[in-house]
């Protein structure tokens, strides 16, 4: 069977998604996704010529409330969940990859 | 003590007559979950301290009579946000993680008095459906200590089936919280969508997710579902609809009579063990008996249900889990050289192979070239299986089926295989897909393994269910049966 999704666009897909995949999960993950996305294409075999799709199933539809603050003003709560955080900030790592200055 | 004979109102009995004081209720309720839960593992974390300091206090102002859930201990699964104890979704990504704030079902649970004993395992940030997922630990199914207990709710059903607690709170995005119900032979209900806030609940399929209660009887079920149930200024696709008393209509007089019930044929097709179709057969038989009709219908695009599902709910989790980026909270990956670094690295340590696997599904479908062929046509067909539901539901007061095709398969067997993990959901998904009510109740065994039934419903007519579940369940006995230590002794 042709494959429906090759090594290089499962690479581009978990860039998109922020996740690095070494040579093993690449192709690991490659079969597994070709397999499901095969599954999905079952999903041609339906006409669905003018059939509105459905995003939500609720209820309610555009509730508006008033634009007020709630649940605020715990910033030092809030920073204790963060991974590192300085005089009331959190605190990132060096973010200027300085091996690319030598450019 | 375990709570293999006992039920809300017998507990409450006893708390009113100080036959037993909220203390010593959850203080015996800790002592046996050490002692099982060496071999269930169905809890992450325990609350010990805050669950003991407000059951003194229920304790010194006394019980109230009039509120049948006072001192009633109970475990929440682990991707509903407790404040200040660690809520993980099971997820190494929120290994440390304190809320600071309570989900509305945790608050609602507070309010009404009953005590959060602990938080549940489950398969990672709700991706599975048998618990093996979990960053942290196995849990076991409470008839089979080699068997998985479903999931994604599997910490809950498992706690709730061995006797470590009376009720739990599960959630539910395609099956998570009937599969593990069914497998542990408790009573599980998602409700409607809309029904109970998800503020609080951990996002995985944000048009898909929602919480519900796991417990030993239907009555119980009912009555934890009322006091959880309602509209939320916090999450606004909660129904402004009215919150029934869900229990009221539950006594020696609740019957099926003159109920029209459908039985899907597509859900007794290939795939389906046979003795899972006999149990649903023999309980089609019983509430004809009880006075109901049962007639075949037809659910013609339930089998596209899998497809369109993963599709859906894997694009939403997609987008849902952007969030864990390694800079707020949760988990941050040690030498990092740049941002992005932080972000990929973090992700790629902090999440599982499922969760990655359902990201990579979910972006590939939005994907620009593919999100026409995927997203859209998934939702287009979600639209065709919702007027397969209400053109049954129109003229029957509801549908039965079976949960799963399969009663609890071993540890492991599945684990590697997820197109065979995937399709084991086929007859819970098309319900989340259309937002009904969806319960499971126990209807039989297969080889000492509880076999579930499946309850579907109108929308916001839980009642109904809960009528034709008490029904069935008050004429069977199914649900006195007690697992033997996991087939231990």
């Amino acid at each position: 069977m042709t494959s429906r999704i090759d090594q290089d666009q499962v690479q581009h897909v978990a860039s998109l998604a922020k996740l690095s995949l070494d040579d093993n999960q690449l192709k690991y993950f490659t079969t597994q996704l070709d397999d499901i996305i095969g599954l999905f294409e079952t999903l041609s075999e339906v006409d669905t010529d003018g059939i509105k799709p459905t995003s939500s199933v609720s209820d309610q539809i555009n509730v508006m409330r008033e634009d007020v603050a709630d649940n605020w003003g715990q910033r030092d709560a809030l920073l204790a969940n963060a991974p590192e955080a300085e005089d009331g900030y959190i605190k990132v790592p060096v973010i200027i990859d300085e091996s690319e200055d030598e450019d | 003590m375990n709570y293999f004979d006992k039920d809300l109102t017998s507990l409450h009995e006893d708390l009113v007559n100080k036959k037993i004081s909220a203390t010593d209720l959850t203080k015996a309720t800790f002592d046996n979950i050490d002692t099982t839960d060496a071999d269930v593992a169905a809890f992450l974390n325990l609350n010990k301290d805050a669950a003991l300091k407000k059951a003194a206090e229920l304790d010194e102002k006394g019980i109230d009579a009039d509120n049948i859930l006072a001192g009633i201990p109970v475990a929440i699964k682990d991707n509903i946000v407790t404040k200040c104890l660690t809520t993980t979704a099971a997820s190494k990504m929120l290994e440390n993680f304190k809320p600071i704030y309570d989900a509305t079902a945790t608050k609602k649970v507070n309010e009404s008095g009953m005590i959060n004993v602990g938080k549940t395992n489950m398969d990672e940030f709700a991706m599975g459906g048998s618990t093996e997922n979990s960053a942290f630990k196995t849990t076991k199914n409470a008839w089979d200590y080699t068997r998985v207990p479903g999931g994604s709710s599997g910490g809950s059903a498992a706690a709730v089936a061995s006797g470590q607690v009376v009720a739990a709170l599960g959630s539910d995005t395609g099956g998570s919280i009937r599969q593990p119900a069914s497998f542990n032979g408790v009573v599980g209900m998602k409700p409607t969508y809309g029904r109970v806030s998800r503020w609080g609940l951990i996002a995985f399929g944000s048009s898909l997710d929602e919480i519900g209660p796991i417990t030993r009887t239907v009555k119980d079920n009912a009555l934890i579902l009322s006091a959880i149930a309602g509209h939320d200024d916090h999450d606004l696709t909660t129904s402004t609809n009215e919150v029934p008393d869900f229990a009221a209509g539950l006594n020696a007089d609740t019957n099926v009579k003159g109920m029209k019930i459908g039985l899907p044929k597509e859900f007794l097709g290939e795939g389906v063990d046979k003795d899972v179709q006999d149990a649903i057969l023999a309980a089609a038989d019983k509430y004809r008996e009880l006075g109901a009709t049962v007639d075949e219908v037809s659910l013609p695009h339930n089998k596209y249900g899998v497809a369109a599902y993963y599709i859906i709910s894997s694009s939403e989790a997609s987008s849902n889990l952007q969030r864990f980026d390694g800079i707020r909270y949760g988990y941050r990956a040690d030498d990092t050289k740049s941002l992005e670094d932080v972000y990929v690295k973090s992700r790629s340590e902090g999440f599982g192979d499922e969760v990655k696997r359902r990201i990579m599904l979910g972006t590939f479908s939005l994907s620009a070239g593919f999100y026409d062929a995927y997203f859209k046509k998934a939702a287009q067909v979600r639209t065709l299986i919702i007027n397969d539901f209400q053109k049954v539901l129109k003229d029957y007061d509801f549908i039965m089926g079976p949960v799963a095709p399969t009663p609890a398969y071993k540890i492991g067997e599945d684990v590697d295989d997820p197109m065979t993990m995937y399709m084991n959901d086929i007859l819970t998904i098309p319900v989340n897909l259309a937002g009904l009510p969806g319960m499971s109740i126990p209807a039989g065994f297969s080889n000492g393994l509880p076999i579930g039934m499946q309850l579907i419903g109108r929308p916001f007519d839980e009642t109904t269910l809960y009528k034709a579940a008490y029904t069935f369940e008050q004429a069977t006995d199914f649900h006195k049966q007690t697992p033997n230590a996991g087939g231990k002794n």
